[in-house]
């Protein structure tokens, strides 16, 4: 009744390179759990839901925290509980309803094969993959699969790559599997990867992996609600703060008074209090509603994987929540990020790196075998955190971390004032005397082209400028001044170096471990301002929504620069199906290449995109409550 | 009237919930009881309300707004304005419609232009100058602010002021600054969509207003204690 009628005992289910047993796909679909308890214990949790206390911390008010910042949780006993991985040639994965209980209330996901998250999906570089997706459920269905190059048709977005699976229909996605890493599909239709329709891909190299690990575990963040995603929706529509229970408060102002007296503190609010804008404001949908889970598994649950002593531990993460942003960390233990986006970066080491909505990174650790590690997803605005362990025993418990203070954005978040922060990147901006370009790619004299919009690997030389379209009721703020803050961690983690000593991931960390596969220079420069409404709760790009917008059209073959400016406080993960974003942080030779690129509210960003693949393409935010306007086709012709 | 507004609300809550179709910009409603109180706790069987409606989308509604007090369990005013709302900037509605005041008797219609939104510093402001068939000329404002002691405790100052430009002797309203009320009410979210609330309100009346005002044996002004609670779904 609970999606598994049986027990597999099975020494470790993590994922290791060596385990590549024949299982079939259907053993596969079923929930795997190391039985670490008794029969009896576990038939008892077969028959009944497992009634959860709802994992409500960071949700109540403020006060509770200075109180008691962690109250004791009973957790449940650790329990490894995988993820079903299938792998092979030729994959049938069902999308159907499910009962789930993650909050102490019985509710009906989507997910495929029973699974959620979905199955991990294994395969092998160069590999030719088959796989029918069969729609159980009442509604159009579709499987995007996120971060691989493959025929648009193979995409799997209604409306562009083809019309969606219709219910009780399959449909037979083919196409041979060019690159290597972690990448992850979902639903790309109704809100179907909110309610659980999002799973891991895992694609071994054909050549000797570059990374050195022995032991890979894939741990999917994602972000659950017990509400029907279409009344979120609404209520945002209605109430635009309606999940945003970090609200400044007379105690705040009070406290800033005694500090900074009357007058400062009125012309520290002056700017926010004009806009009519919340410097709280971090995330639309927060843990009011949201269960945050690591492997479809809650906090008080806490997914377990096991390691062996002097083990080098390869974690795939993959952000597939709808709404969140997460920093994540695993306390005393040193990240080596080695992959972002799938693709192998040049390793370097960090104790928190924040990875947005669809993004995904590798890390390395190599965790002390003396006691449990505890892995720790916050939140970006803090309002609650995914939570996992690490222990060469099951019966060690990992101490749980503290959550960091909740963010507040400050004037250099909405694109004004950059006092504080300046980028230390010599990016390609009018006045700097491009010393730092000199050593990576010494500018051609004559190539007045190439001066005019900017070198590539180091972002635009154009002045930004908004758009008419940009000014109307749906657009409630322009950043006047977006800087590249390709070196800053941002909101929340840009201070942590400073006050924790901990080094945080910033986007001027990532260098790709191979050279710049097409070097050329831009041809061209397109500029996209992400806009909104806040309070209406409307988004678009340049101020139009997708349903009034056109194609941005690419010439097979060309190189261009897509610079993205956002004219919003929030933060906006861009995805680009297709094609790579090839990230310009500064690196000409080695430049990175992601899928999903964060854009920092009041910032810019650029990216080279080779329009090497013919089609329509999505693009688009990856926040789901954004993604219905704030989208574009990109279309290669 | 009552029952245009009963029909109305009704409208409203039967009007299928689109907000599932998956478009950016669903048709949804929204039915907002601001005020919903006792006045004078313990003294008489005195109620007022205060609601507003909307159906539509992000920039286009139709709004339904309605208040009024009964005393002794009579209605003793009522009004009900039917409103086509459009976004005209970021924090700005232009409202355009029809007010009909059911009492008191005989009734009184008017044409409606107004203006709803935030102002900055976060004032919810609602300004309509209202045109009657007698050419009277009507302007109300109305300011909100939301201060927030906690996450759940709000307190909430309020002024709305009437002014005409004609004396109206049987809806007992003078030219000029009419009457001003001032509340201060202090809500408790249980949620974010239920506040059980209490208040104080002052009411004063002013030049003819008052002049009618003591005609009939009526008090200038009052002071009352308010118990109510505040509901949007």
């Amino acid at each position: 009744m609970y999606g598994y009628s049986y027990e597999i005992e099975v020494q470790s289910l993590a994922i290791t390179t060596s385990f590549y047993a024949v299982i079939s796909g259907e053993l596969l679909s079923q929930v795997h759990r190391v039985n670490i308890k008794s029969i009896s214990n576990n038939m008892s949790e077969l028959m009944t839901p497992i009634t959860r206390r709802r994992f409500v911390l960071g949700v109540s008010s403020a006060l509770a925290y200075a109180v008691s910042p962690w109250p004791k949780l009973s957790f449940a006993d650790t329990q490894p509980a995988n993820i079903p991985t299938i792998q092979g040639h030729q994959f049938n994965l069902d999308i159907g309803y499910k009962a789930v209980n993650f909050t102490g209330k019985e509710r009906i996901a989507t997910t495929v094969n029973g699974s959620l998250p979905a199955p991990t999906l294994r395969w092998k570089q160069g590999q030719l993959v088959t796989l029918n997706v069969t729609n159980n459920l009442n509604e159009d269905s579709s499987i995007h699969w996120h971060g691989m190059i493959l025929p648009t048709e193979m995409d799997g977005v209604p409306g562009l790559s083809y019309t969606g699976i219709k219910p009780g229909e399959t449909y037979k996605y083919e196409f041979e599997v060019n690159q290597s890493g972690t990448y992850w599909y979902h639903s790309h239709s109704g809100y179907q990867e909110q309610t659980g329709v999002y799973g891991a891909i895992v694609i071994d190299p054909a050549e000797p992996d570059p990374v050195d690990y022995d032991r890979d575990y894939v741990m999917v963040l994602s972000d659950w609600t017990d509400e029907d995603p279409a009344d979120i929706y609404a209520k945002l529509k209605k109430q635009s703060h309606y999940y945003n229970t970090r609200e400044r408060t007379f105690s705040d102002v009070w406290s800033e008074v005694k500090e900074k007296g009357v007058a400062q503190t009125l012309r520290d609010r002056e700017m926010w209090n004009d806009m009519r804008m919340s410097d709280r404001d971090i995330s639309d949908v927060t843990g009011m509603t949201y269960t945050f889970l690591m492997n479809g598994q809650t906090p008080e649950q806490s997914w377990t994987g096991l390691f062996n002593k002097g083990e080098k531990v390869r974690l795939r993460i993959i952000n597939a929540a709808a709404m969140t942003l997460f920093d994540v960390r695993i306390p005393d233990v040193k990240m080596t990020v080695v992959a972002a986006d799938g693709q192998s970066v040049e390793p370097v080491t960090v104790d928190d790196f924040r990875i947005g909505v669809a993004e995904t990174y590798d890390i390395i650790i190599e965790p002390e075998a003396d006691k449990a590690h505890a892995i720790f997803a916050q939140a970006i605005d803090r309002s609650g955190f995914a939570y996992g362990v690490l222990t060469p025993d099951l019966n060690m418990k990992a101490e749980l971390p503290e959550l960091d203070p909740t963010p507040i954005l400050t004037m250099a978040d909405m694109g004004m004032d950059h006092g504080a922060i300046s980028s230390k990147l010599m990016m390609n901006m009018a006045g700097h005397d491009g010393h730092k370009m000199d050593h990576s790619m010494p500018m051609k004299k004559n190539d007045t082209a190439v001066m005019g919009t900017g070198l590539a690997g180091f972002g635009s030389a154009l002045p930004i400028s908004h758009q008419k379209t940009e000014f109307g009721p749906h657009v409630d703020m322009r950043s006047e001044q977006p800087i590249y803050k390709i070196d800053d961690p941002g909101i929340g983690l840009r201070d942590h170096q400073r006050i924790y000593g901990r080094k945080v991931l910033s986007y001027a960390d990532l260098h790709n471990l191979y050279p710049t596969s097409d070097p050329r220079e831009p041809s061209r420069e397109i500029e996209l301002h992400l806009t909104g409404n806040m309070t209406r709760y409307m988004w678009s790009i340049n101020g139009i929504k997708y349903a009034d917008a056109e194609p941005i059209n690419l010439k097979y073959g060309e190189r261009v620069r897509f610079t993205l400016i956002n004219d919003t406080m929030m933060n906006h993960p861009m995805h680009l199906h297709g094609l790579w974003s090839e990230l310009e942080t500064g690196d000409a030779k080695n430049i990175p290449r992601k899928h999903t690129v964060i854009v920092q509210p009041g910032a810019k960003i650029s990216y080279l995109v080779s329009a090497d693949a013919l089609g329509r393409w999505a693009y688009h935010c990856h926040l789901r409550f954004h993604m219905f306007s704030m989208f574009r086709e990109v279309r290669v012709s | 009237m009552l029952r245009l507004s009963i029909f109305l609300i009704g409208l409203f809550l039967i009007v299928p919930s689109f907000a599932t179709s998956m478009t950016d910009d669903p048709i949804l409603t929204m039915i907002k009881v601001d005020q919903l109180e006792i006045i004078d706790i313990g003294n008489r069987n005195d109620m007022a309300w205060d609601l507003q409606g909307w159906i539509g989308q992000d920039l286009n509604k139709l709004w339904l707004k309605t208040e009024g007090e009964s005393v002794n369990s009579e209605i003793e005013e009522a009004e009900v304005q039917l409103l086509y709302s459009r976004a005209v900037a970021p924090y700005w509605d232009a409202q355009i419609g029809w007010r009909h005041d059911s009492q008191p008797s005989p009734t009184r219609d008017w044409l409606v232009f107004g203006i709803q939104g935030l102002a900055p510093y976060f004032f919810e402001t609602d300004i309509a100058f209202f045109i009657s068939d007698s050419g009277n000329i009507g302007l109300r404002t109305q300011f909100e602010y939301e201060l927030m002691l906690s996450q759940k405790w709000i307190l909430s100052p309020e002024l709305e002021a009437n002014i005409f430009t004609k004396s109206d002797a049987v809806a007992g309203t003078g030219e000029g600054l009419s009457d001003m009320s001032l509340g201060l009410r202090l809500r408790y979210e249980l949620k974010r969509e239920f506040a059980p609330y209490i208040g104080i309100e002052w009411n004063k009346r002013f030049g003819k207003t008052a002049d009618f005002a003591r005609e009939e044996n009526e008090h200038i002004s009052n002071f009352h204690w308010v118990m109510g609670v505040r509901v949007w779904f």
